[in-house]
């Protein structure tokens, strides 16, 4: 019998993560795809880096980052009390780093294929812009809300190298399941092995399958 | 009394050029601008309604500033009192006909509004329909609808007519004549066709290159209805409400919609106009 302790804690990684980003997603999404800010161009590679860097590069610098012997680790722990470095915590700010692309990019390009004309008419009808953000651009890019939230949600699930340089393998506070499944072929435990493996499989596949399915349908819904 | 003087460097196909504009509405006018594409109409419409912010410019509606670039006064899309019938129409497509109308209403009007405007516009029986599955005339009504829910004064149409067919076209023109002048609106309407300008527009400004070249009454401004234009029949069909010609003029295609069809037909050479 397997523990399943650390699938868990996979789930309430990616919940967290996720919850999170939404908070901080749509707000950048929607400043990436209308401001005109000289230096965007900066922060949306910035924004894509965790795409194509090594989970280790980012991670290793997480670790110095996050390290109570340097400038912003100790002034969390002497300040704040809170020590990022081998803890739930931490974990959850680098996945909030390395899943934000995923967030980000397709809520971005939602907002960019929304004709510009809705969010004029909505100003010139005298709402304000968070009423045309809530009321008339959101409601109109639910499919790529949906796909934001569910491949933060999946991303982080499959999250491993970020997780190894900064959390380490805590039983119950850091060993999520791909930590597990890397341990447990260690230990030449195959079978415990397969079994993370497999729950992992088949529960991302059904996640990212529903959104096709789901965003399929409502293309085909709203072009009839 | 619309008061309006921009200047702004435009990019168009030609390079850059200078859009140049010093402008006097009228109250209740229907102006129309015409010109070539990019000739800056859209712009001018885009910078009354606060949608675009010239370099230099000077905006006077009814004694309010609405714009001076020299004392940095800039009033917000949402405070200015203006209808704005986009080209594309947009319609909100998360909500249905009656909601995109309700969502226009300021806080302190009431759903009479819209009830009335729905009467108004003859699309009642669209209410619960989400604006995709109506047909394009139908858009455009609830599209100015939506525009005259809070009672503007002033309504900016940019290419109304575009996307419709040439029988609808002329139905809608009169249609939004009426309502220019029911509700004594100052309108100003931006279009590429001469046939709008004939049947609504009170004065003409013609545009080229961002600078207005002609001014005065449809009939002075438009060339093309000064002479006898001869066409050959190329097609006719029977639509809707009546016939619609195609003819060939000068080489050019056209389309004449007709509601009685004359003794005419197929090959003939036909005049069909003498102004």
């Amino acid at each position: 019998m397997i523990n399943f302790q650390p699938l868990l804690l996979t789930f309430q990684l990616a919940l967290v993560t996720t919850f999170i980003l939404c908070f901080l997603g749509i707000p950048l999404a929607y400043w990436l795809a209308y401001s005109r800010y000289r230096w965007k161009a900066v922060i949306e590679a910035l924004v894509s880096m965790p795409l194509v860097l090594p989970p280790t590069v980012l991670g290793f610098y997480l670790l110095i980052a996050f390290s109570p012997n340097n400038g912003f680790g100790g002034w969390l722990e002497e300040v704040l009390g809170i020590r990022l470095l081998f803890s739930f915590e931490g974990l959850v700010v680098a996945s909030v780093i390395y899943s934000l692309p995923f967030m980000v990019q397709p809520i971005q390009s939602g907002f960019n294929h929304l004709a510009p004309s809705l969010k004029e008419a909505s100003y010139l009808l005298g709402k304000s812009r968070w009423q045309t953000l809530w009321y008339v651009l959101l409601p109109n890019i639910r499919p790529s809300l949906l796909t934001g939230i569910v491949l933060s949600f999946a991303h982080t699930i499959g999250e491993f190298g970020v997780v190894l340089m900064i959390g380490g393998n805590i039983p119950g506070l850091t060993r999520v399941a791909s930590i597990a499944v890397y341990d447990e072929v260690e230990a030449l435990n195959y079978t415990a092995a397969n079994a993370y493996s497999l729950i992992l499989f088949v529960i991302t596949f059904l996640i990212l399958l529903s959104v096709y399915l789901v965003n399929g349908r409502r293309v085909k819904t709203w072009t009839t | 009394m619309i008061r309006m003087q921009v200047q702004h460097p435009l990019q168009s196909a030609e390079g850059i050029m200078d859009l140049e504009i010093d402008l006097q509405i009228p109250g209740q006018q229907l102006l129309g601008l015409y010109g070539p594409s990019g000739a800056g109409k859209t712009t001018i419409l885009r910078t009354l309604a606060g949608l675009f912010q010239p370099q230099e410019g000077k905006i006077i509606v009814d004694g309010q500033v609405w714009l001076d670039t020299a004392q940095k006064i800039w009033l917000k899309p949402q405070a200015r009192k203006i209808g704005y019938l986009f080209q594309d129409y947009a319609l909100f497509p998360n909500m249905t006909v009656e909601r995109n109308l309700k969502f226009a209403l300021s806080p302190n009007q009431g759903q009479s509004r819209v009830d009335e405007l729905l009467e108004m516009m003859e699309i009642g029986d669209l209410r619960q329909q989400y604006p995709q599955r109506l047909s394009g005339g139908q858009r455009q009504r609830v599209a100015l609808a939506r525009a005259l829910v809070q009672e503007p004064q002033i309504l900016l149409l940019d290419e109304p007519f575009t996307a419709l067919d040439s029988a609808l076209r002329r139905r809608l023109q009169t249609f939004m004549l009426e309502i220019h002048q029911q509700l004594q609106l100052t309108t100003i309407l931006v279009t590429h066709d001469e046939n709008d300008l004939y049947k609504m527009a009170d004065q003409v400004l013609r545009l080229e290159s961002g600078k207005v070249i002609d001014q005065g009454k449809p009939e002075q401004i438009l060339p093309s209805f000064s002479t006898k234009i001869i066409g050959q029949i190329k097609a006719i069909q029977k639509v809707e409400d009546g016939f619609s010609v195609l003819l060939v003029v000068e080489g050019k295609e056209m389309e004449l919609s007709l509601s009685k069809l004359p003794n005419w037909s197929l090959g003939d050479r036909v005049e069909i106009g003498n102004f």
